[in-house]
């Protein structure tokens, strides 16, 4: 199994006739990803790979039924609006890949989620992966770059950085540890979707047995990580990387990604990774050593809910 | 992006907050005309970025204007924290009954602004928040919702002021929080806020950070207010290696080569992307290299994106060799990254051979990319060797050399 998408999953592309859009337009199909339509304004009755572009979203729903997801890859001045217009007409997974969105606009389209009962991931992120089933972003590249760094497997991702959810799942696939669901979060001080609120899902994918994440300087979400699991007992192991230790040096230069930036003593990474620790989470030195990391960490755990062998790598091709 | 003291004053004037009688001033002469035309007493203010300006002598008071004049030229060559004073503010100084603490920020946790309130002004805020919980209110609020007034009353009322003070102070924190997400800011805070013997109120020292993604929105403001386009407000002005490097990146609107960062060592690297970066800059100080910059590539750059950063690395003085590594790549192709850093070496006189110490960028298009650089001889390898060994090899190498 997997959280978020499956090969199941029907979304949109908001913003497809844009250079970026078509890319990931021709790289989700080509991966097996059931892309209904998309969306540019003024460019109604176009195709792009054979998906039908339409001028609204509305128009995407009345035809082709209810869509659970789209990927928002439009100007950041038209984000919001974007984001807004797919949870108004029942979008209930929203996948923000722009850069450079303002905090406000960020925190309006979360608010609105939360009202619509709807999730967003990003902005500023490559989107999701559930090796094997369907990716829904840029995360991975062509879909044979793709297929050579995820398999399906037991473990979870979840990362500030697009780039390094791909560097860590061809590690863990390199070391014969597939990955259930990877999420590259985005790189921003606010993001719609935080590593502790996708615990909740991992704990409840039967599948999914432990957790990589990759985690920076900046903000609070390691901290909110670090209580959940407190407070939650979670089954799942936890193996932490942290970059970006050079800047707890240098307060007040942004580094990486716009919410990576020290500011004050809980945005260091000595910090973080102090209250990861206490937490119980296991934190890496180098990407390498996750895989060892984690292996140690499930030879440890009392209650597996699967047998050993469902750890194994699957092959690439699933039924169907 | 932080404003000046004198920089948020302004703005919170057009909004009509309640501010003394001010001015700034360029030289001695400047500070005791404005001493004259305020009144004495005064406060005279250096005008940093940087915190903790009373501790270094940069902020003090007069009597006469003369001593204004004086005080103007004490604090000048004053550093606050390595950072020389921007221009100096002379302000009315009035007899204060009490201060009190505003400020609204992010909470990205939950992912709406907070206010929070202080009835114990003038001292840093952490502290009061450990010692006198019951001093501080911490409210959040609705970006969805129409704004009113009532969130201020009751962050206000909170910390157990109430009657005429109340009243006095609702608007004030008010017309903060709407500046706040007016100005799409990161910070708007108001410390201290005076109460006077009077009983009128006055924003005595005030801080306003804008988010630079907004900059663009609000470049009217910004052209009234005196910022420059090219002003980054960050912790340090930027060095003419980062400005140049600033202009590789603008130079083409493919992918990015940019946010170089100086350092002072030896090994210039071309790096990425926004994490990998990050993960590679650790590793190569792990291995006791010394980097010469912090760069960040992705988004597929061109190769004369590519082949300009290189040479501007390459010409930095003290750069023996570069490091070319990057996180397994999703959307940046290899072999346009390997053209651009052959051609930038040979451009700036180099053999990419010698002075590419390791090529470590696996992903798409890699087979075409180290194609290309076996024909240079340069070394290079796949994602079977990790980020960290890759900057190991590459400082190694440097080591060797010299």
């Amino acid at each position: 199994m997997s959280i978020l998408i499956s090969k199941r999953t029907r979304f949109m592309i908001q913003g497809i006739t844009g250079r970026e859009a078509v890319s990931l337009t021709r790289e989700n199909l080509a991966y097996g990803s059931k892309i209904v339509g998309g969306v540019t304004p003024g460019r109604a009755g176009r195709d792009v790979y054979g998906v039908p572009v339409y001028d609204c979203v509305r128009d995407v729903v009345e035809k082709h039924g209810p869509v659970e997801g789209s990927i928002v890859s439009v100007p950041p001045g038209f984000v919001r609006d974007a984001v807004f217009e797919a949870l108004e007409n029942g979008v209930k997974l929203v996948v923000v890949v722009t850069e450079n969105v303002p905090r406000k606009d960020v925190a309006q389209m979360v608010e609105l989620a939360g009202l619509r009962g709807a999730r967003i991931i990003g902005p500023n992120c490559l989107g999701i992966i559930s090796p094997d089933e369907a990716k829904m972003g840029g995360v991975g590249g062509p879909a044979a770059n793709t297929r050579q760094a995820y398999r399906k497997g037991p473990i979870g991702v979840m990362s500030r950085s697009g780039g390094m959810t791909t560097e860590i799942a061809s590690t863990l696939t390199a070391a014969g540890l597939g990955q259930s669901t990877c999420v590259s979060i985005g790189g921003d001080a606010i993001v719609g979707t935080t590593y502790a609120e996708l615990m909740p899902l991992f704990e409840a994918d039967p599948e999914t047995r432990a957790i990589a994440i990759y985690s920076e300087p900046g903000g609070r979400m390691e901290a909110e990580l670090a209580e959940w699991v407190k407070a939650n007992d979670s089954r799942l192991p936890i193996v932490a990387f942290m970059a970006g230790r050079f800047m707890d040096e240098m307060k007040g230069m942004r580094f990486g990604h716009a919410g990576t930036i020290v500011e004050g003593k809980e945005d260091t990474t000595a910090e973080k990774i102090a209250r990861m620790e206490a937490a119980g989470i296991s934190v890496a030195e180098r990407i390498e050593e996750i895989p060892d990391l984690i292996r140690k960490r499930l030879a440890g755990t009392k209650k597996p809910k699967k047998s050993k062998k469902n750890a194994k790598s699957k092959k690439k091709r699933t039924k169907k | 992006m932080r404003f000046y003291e004198y920089e948020s004053k302004a703005l919170f004037e057009r909004h009509r907050l309640p501010l003394n009688a001010r001015r700034t001033a360029g030289s001695a002469a400047e500070a005791r005309e404005a001493a004259d035309a305020i009144g004495c007493p005064v406060v005279v203010k250096s005008q940093v970025l940087s915190g903790g300006r009373m501790k270094a002598g940069a902020v003090r008071f007069a009597k006469t204007p003369d001593e204004a004049a004086a005080h103007y030229d004490a604090i000048l060559p004053i550093e606050v924290k390595g950072e020389k004073a921007r221009s100096i503010l002379v302000e009315k100084m009035s007899p204060v009954a009490q201060e009190y603490f505003v400020s609204v920020t992010w909470d990205g946790r939950r992912k709406l602004p907070v206010l929070l309130f202080s009835d114990m002004g003038g001292i840093d805020i952490e502290e009061v928040a450990e010692k006198h919980p019951e001093h501080v209110s911490k409210t959040h609020f609705s970006t969805l919702l129409p704004l009113t007034p009532r969130i201020a009353k009751e962050a206000v009322g909170r910390v157990g002021v109430h009657g005429n003070e109340l009243n006095r102070l609702t608007p004030i924190v008010f017309e903060l929080m709407k500046i706040f997400l007016e100005y799409d800011l990161t910070l708007a805070e108001i410390n201290p806020l005076a109460r006077l013997e009077d009983g009128s109120f006055v924003v005595l020292d005030g801080h306003v950070d804008m988010e630079a993604e907004a900059r663009g929105k609000h470049a009217k403001l910004l052209a009234a207010l005196g910022i420059g386009e090219d002003e980054t407000r960050q912790a340090r002005p930027p060095t003419a290696f980062e400005i140049a490097g600033r202009k590789v990146n603008e130079a083409d609107h493919r992918g990015v080569a940019g946010n170089v960062v100086e350092f002072d060592g030896n090994l210039g690297l071309i790096i990425g992307a926004g994490g990998g970066s990050l993960t590679l800059f650790d590793a190569v100080r792990k291995h006791g290299g010394r980097p010469a910059n912090y760069c960040e590539i992705g988004g597929n750059p061109s190769v004369a994106k590519a082949c300009e950063l290189t040479k501007l690395i390459l010409g930095k003085p003290g750069v023996e060799k570069i490091a070319v590594m990057m996180n397994v790549v999703s959307n940046t192709r290899v072999d346009i990254v390997a053209r651009g850093v052959v051609k930038g070496c040979i451009a700036a006189g180099k053999d990419p051979a010698r002075v590419i110490a390791i090529f470590r960028i696996p992903g798409a298009w890699e087979e075409e990319g180290f194609k290309i650089l076996e024909r240079y001889g340069v070394e290079y390898c796949d994602r079977s060797v990790s980020m960290y060994d890759a900057a190991g090899r590459a400082v190694a190498k440097l080591e060797r050399a010299s």
